[in-house]
C-alpha cells in the first residue's frame, strides 16, 4: 500500500479445507490502518472462511496471522477481540432472546462489585451509541429477535464499533438493510476509514465496493487472484477477475 | 405508553401470573373440598415437601435456560446421599461426610458438562447415561438395601427447625435467593440464557462456552446433591432408589415456570411457583384420597401441554430476519 507503511494485519499462506473441499489454498493479505479494503469473489470463493479465520471463529489448517508484527498460528475469538479485531458476520451473531443492550455488550458486560452486571450502564451507553451512530431502534429493551433485518444489522454494527479496536470486518454489511439504512451504514463505514480504523468489507455489490474502498482483493476458488487499487480498475475488470476471465495487476 | 408498559409486563410475566392464578384457584377448590387443607400445619407441610423439588428445579432452570437438559438429577441425588450415609456409618463426622457427598454431585455434573460442551454431545443422551451410572453405583454400593440411623446433627438438616422455620424450607429459600441473583444479575446467568439463545454468538463474542456450560451442569449436580442430603436427613435413611423420576417433576416445574425447552428463557420465580402448584396438587390428591401415582400422570400431561403452549406462543411472536 503506502511506501514504508506497515500493515496492521497480515494473513500469510492461509489454508483451510473442509474434508475434500479446499476452501482456502494459501491466501496472502495485507491490511493497513486507515484504509477500507474490499474482499470480493463469487459464492463459495472462500471470503467468509477467510474472515472467520481472521476473527478467530475458525482455525486455519496452516499459515500465519500476523497482527502488528506478532505472528499467530490461529486466533481464538477472545484473542481476536483483544487484538482489536471486531467482526460483523453475515448471520449477525445476535442472541434473539436477549435485549439490545445485552447483545451490544455480549462478552464485555460491565460489572460492579466484580460480580453484578451493571445493567444501567449498559442501557445508557447503548442508547448513546445508537444516537451517535444514528441507528434507529424501537426500544433499547426490545429483544433482538423482535427487530427487523436492518435494525439487527444496526445492533451488530454498533457492537463492532463499540468494541472494535483497530480492524473492523463487515461481512455483507448491508445485506438485510433498506435503502435509507444502507445509506446510513455506508456513510458510517466510510467515516470509520477516515477515523483511522482499518476496515475490511465483503460485498457482492460492486457499486458499494467502488464508492467505499481504496483497495479490492479478489478471491477465486480459495486463492487471491489479485489485489488492486480501486482507482486503477473498472467494475468490469473486477468482474473479469471474479469470474476468471482476466488478470489485472495494480 | 402506559398501555405498552402494561402489555410488556403481562407478556414478560405471563407464566408467573398464570401460575399465581392457578395456585389461588387450586387452593380455593381444595379448601372447599376438605377442611384440613387450609390449616397452618398442612400449608407448612406443602412448603416443607416442596423444598426438595424447588432445590432440584433450581439447578434445572439454568440447564434448560442454556438449551440443555439433565436427566441424571434423581440418581445423582441418590448416589450422593449414599456416599454421605456410608461416610457417617464408617465414623466420619457429619461435616466430613457432607464434604465427601456433596462433591459427588459436583463431579457428576462436571463429567456431564465436560462431555456435552467439550465434545458437543447430546445432553439428553449423556445425562441419560449418567442417570444409569449414578443409579447403578447407588445400587451396587448398598446391594440395593437402604442405610439408616444417622447422628442427630445430620437429621437436623432434614427435619430440624431454625426458629419457627424447618431447615429444608430455609435452605430452599436461601438457594432460591442465590439462584435468582445469579440468573438475573451476573454474567453467569446472562450467559446461561444467551447460550440457550445462540451459543455460536456467545462463542464468537469471546466467551468460553465450554467453561460456562460445564459450570451450569456442575451447579445442577450440586443442587441434586443438596436435595439428596435433605432427603436422607429427613427420612433418616439413604435409599438407593431415592429420587426416582424426580427429573420429570423438575422439568415440568421449569417449563411451567416460563422456560423454553429450546433454551434462552427461564425464571426462578416461575419455577418456584410451579413447584408450589405441583406440591399443592400432590397434597390435594392425598387429602382427597386419590392415589399419588396420578400425580405422575398429571406431570406428564402438564409437560406436554406446557410444551404445546410454549410452541404456540413462540409462533405468535414476531420472527426475525437473519
Amino acid at each position: 500500500m503506502a511506501e514504508g507503511k506497515k500493515p496492521i494485519l497480515q494473513a500469510c499462506g492461509i489454508k483451510k479445507s473442509y474434508g475434500h473441499i479446499e476452501a482456502l489454498r494459501g491466501v496472502n493479505l495485507d491490511v493497513y490502518s486507515g484504509e477500507i479494503l474490499a474482499i470480493v469473489g463469487d459464492n463459495g470463493a472462500g471470503k467468509s472462511t477467510l474472515i472467520k479465520i481472521l476473527a478467530g471463529a475458525i482455525a486455519p489448517d496452516s499459515g500465519k496471522i500476523i497482527v502488528e508484527g506478532q505472528a499467530y498460528d490461529k486466533l481464538s475469538p477472545r484473542q481476536a477481540l483483544d487484538l482489536g479485531i471486531s467482526t460483523v458476520y453475515q448471520d449477525l451473531s445476535l442472541v434473539n432472546c436477549r435485549d439490545i443492550a445485552a447483545n451490544v455488550f455480549l462478552g464485555r458486560e460491565p460489572v460492579k462489585c466484580r460480580l453484578f452486571i451493571n445493567k444501567k450502564k449498559m442501557v445508557e451507553e447503548s442508547i448513546a451509541l445508537f444516537q451517535q451512530l444514528n441507528i434507529n431502534i424501537p426500544s433499547i429493551h426490545a429483544l433482538a429477535g423482535q427487530l427487523s433485518g436492518g435494525q439487527r444489522q444496526g445492533v451488530a454494527v454498533a457492537r463492532a464499533i463499540k468494541f472494535g479496536g483497530k480492524l473492523l470486518i463487515f461481512d455483507e454489511p448491508t445485506a438485510a438493510m433498506g435503502v435509507q439504512e444502507t445509506a446510513a451504514a455506508l456513510s458510517l463505514i466510510s467515516s470509520l476509514g477516515r477515523q483511522g480504523y482499518a476496515v475490511i468489507i465483503i460485498s457482492h455489490n460492486l457499486h458499494q465496493v467502488f464508492s467505499l474502498t481504496q483497495r479490492i482483493c479478489v478471491i477465486r476458488q480459495g486463492r487471491v487472484v489479485d489485489t488492486v487499487f480501486t482507482a486503477d480498475v473498472t467494475p468490469n475488470q473486477v468482474v473479469s477477475l471474479i469470474t476468471g476471465a482476466a488478470q489485472v495487476t495494480a | 405508553m402506559r398501555e405498552n408498559a402494561l402489555k410488556h409486563f403481562l407478556t414478560k410475566n405471563f407464566a408467573q401470573l398464570l401460575l399465581t392464578l392457578v395456585l389461588l384457584i387450586l387452593c380455593i377448590v381444595l379448601a372447599c373440598k376438605t377442611s384440613y387443607f387450609f390449616t397452618w400445619a398442612n400449608c407448612y407441610n406443602i412448603l416443607d415437601q416442596s423444598s426438595v423439588d424447588i432445590i432440584l428445579a433450581l439447578g434445572m432452570v439454568f440447564v434448560i435456560s442454556s438449551g440443555g437438559i439433565d436427566l441424571s438429577i434423581g440418581s445423582t441425588m441418590a448416589f450422593s446421599g449414599i456416599i454421605m450415609a456410608f461416610a457417617m456409618k464408617s465414623g466420619i463426622p457429619v461435616w466430613g461426610s457432607l464434604a465427601l457427598g456433596l462433591p459427588v454431585g459436583i463431579l457428576m455434573g462436571a463429567c456431564s458438562g465436560l462431555l456435552i460442551s467439550g465434545l458437543s454431545l447430546s445432553p439428553l443422551v449423556i445425562t441419560l447415561g449418567f442417570m444409569s451410572i449414578g443409579r447403578g453405583m447407588a445400587l451396587i454400593l448398598t446391594k440395593s438395601s437402604p442405610i439408616f440411623g444417622f447422628p442427630n446433627s445430620f437429621k437436623f438438616l432434614g427435619s430440624g427447625q431454625i426458629g419457627p422455620i424447618n431447615s429444608p424450607i430455609l435452605m430452599a429459600a436461601i438457594l432460591v435467593a442465590i439462584s435468582s441473583v445469579l440468573l438475573n444479575t451476573t454474567k453467569w446467568g446472562y450467559y446461561a440464557l444467551a447460550l440457550g439463545g445462540n451459543d455460536e454468538a456467545v462463542r464468537r463474542a469471546g466467551v468460553s462456552v465450554w467453561k460456562y456450560r460445564t459450570s451450569i451442569y456442575i451447579f445442577c449436580g450440586l443442587m441434586a446433591a443438596i436435595a439428596g442430603m435433605i432427603t436422607v436427613a429427613r427420612l433418616n435413611s439413604a435409599d438407593p432408589l431415592a429420587g426416582w423420576m424426580v427429573e420429570t417433576d423438575a422439568i415440568a416445574a421449569v417449563v411451567l415456570g416460563g422456560a423454553s425447552l429450546s433454551g434462552g428463557k427461564g425464571s426462578i420465580l416461575g419455577t418456584v411457583l410451579a413447584c408450589l402448584v405441583l406440591g399443592t396438587l400432590d397434597n390435594g390428591l392425598i387429602l382427597l384420597a386419590i392415589p399419588s401415582y396420578y400425580q405422575k400422570l398429571l406431570c406428564g400431561i402438564i409437560i406436554i401441554l406446557a410444551l404445546i403452549s410454549t410452541e404456540l406462543r413462540s409462533r405468535k411472536e414476531p420472527k426475525s430476519i437473519s
